[in-house]
């Protein structure tokens, strides 16, 4: 198979995967998932350390590194909060207000 | 060429992922979904050092140190009810990852062998999109903040100025797709950043976690394309993931505040009323 037709092939899976497997949220947890998907594109961190790790001029790696650090924030922060987030859910559901 | 096994454990990290949307989707899994997929962006973290050989391992450390600190003091110092400002924050800075990866990725084309068309596209398309996410990013953090008016800023000619910007970076990223180099990916880089101040500008505060969403689907497409730029698979993968479900997202939370994404995004520059 040509090399640019798998790509296209992963493409277009992964925008029904993508589809598919939030289809179903409940509207209070829109926010938490919002913020959990906004940790998962903190993984071009991992392209970051690629530019900077074969950096063959300065400007490139501190191009990298400047990407690097920007990447792991999004990358780790966003999961800390997203953690966060539903703590405060998982405890609000579990205290119910008596009535 | 990436070894093999490498490859697998992508292809794990991928799954954690796919996973984690899954379990981000109901109350009882949440939180798990949530801790598969910080184990998937782990075990990838760790592997992509035996990707190839790559040099600068210690400042590299560093700044994967340096930013995981930043990250996660943030994320525990906020106050709960400054956490959108921050996803918005995070947000941004993602995005303005991937544009930089792409700046630097359009600057090496000029001395490889001739990169394909498709590819230069998508470098070109990553630098613009990742700079409208991170310049977008920053303007809705200042809203929530407080730094700004939460009003809409509208100014006559906005909208011209808006659709102009756009064209040109169509045109931009056409002229960089055919001769790549480090002065067509600046450009780019700004007319990007532009385009994401006047997107967001004239949204009005009840709205922004919307654009907020979109900004965020924004980022997972530019992620997508810098995966295809870098040939690496799980960026592919993870990078379109967020882009799908960023979209279905933004769309399902328009329609739960009753509003639609277009109003959102242009019902002050028709004039119409937005939630202030």
């Amino acid at each position: 198979m040509n090399d640019a037709v798998v790509w296209l092939t992963i493409l277009v899976l992964s925008i029904f995967v993508g589809l598919e497997v939030i289809s179903k949220v409940s509207s209070t947890l829109h926010t938490p998932l919002m913020s959990g998907t906004n940790a998962i594109h903190g993984i071009i961190l991992i392209g970051a350390i690629s530019v900077a790790g074969t950096a063959d001029s300065a400007p490139v790696l501190v191009l990298g590194l400047v990407a690097t650090v920007l990447a792991a924030v999004n990358l780790v922060g966003g999961f800390v909060v997203t953690d966060r987030m539903l703590k405060m859910f998982t405890a609000r559901r579990k205290a119910p207000p008596k009535r | 060429m990436i070894p093999v096994w490498v490859q697998v454990v992508y292809l794990v990290a991928a799954v954690c992922f796919i996973l984690a949307l899954k379990g981000l989707s109901s109350p009882k899994t949440a939180r798990r979904g949530n801790l598969i997929g910080a184990a998937g962006a782990l075990v990838a973290t760790a592997v992509v050092f035996f990707e190839r050989p790559l040099g600068n391992i210690v400042p590299i450390l560093i700044a994967v140190g340096l930013g995981a600190v930043l990250g996660a003091v943030g994320a525990r110092r906020v106050q709960m009810t400054q956490m959108p400002q921050l996803v918005a924050l995070f947000n941004g800075v993602g995005g303005g990852a991937a544009a930089i990866v792409a700046v630097a990725e359009l600057h090496g084309f000029d001395r490889e062998p001739a990169p394909s068309a498709v590819t230069t596209t998508a470098a070109a398309f990553t630098v613009v999109v990742g700079a409208v996410s991170f310049a977008g990013s920053l303007v809705t953090f200042a809203k929530l903040q407080g730094l700004m008016t939460t009003r809409p800023v509208v100014f006559p000619g906005l909208p011209v100025l808006f659709a102009a910007t756009i064209l040109t970076a169509i045109a931009a990223i056409v002229i960089a797709a055919v001769d790549p180099g480090l002065i067509p990916a600046i450009a780019l880089a700004v007319l990007g950043l532009l385009a994401g101040v006047l997107l967001v500008l004239p949204v009005g505060g009840a709205d922004v976690p919307i654009v907020i969403s979109l900004l965020n689907a924004f980022t997972g497409l530019t992620v997508a394309a810098g995966g295809y730029v870098l040939g690496n698979v799980l960026l592919l993968i993870a990078g379109t993931l967020v882009g799908a479900s960023g979209t279905l997202l933004t769309v399902m939370m328009a329609r739960g505040m009753g509003r639609s994404v277009t109003s959102t995004l242009f019902g002050a520059l028709r004039g119409g009323s937005t939630l202030g």
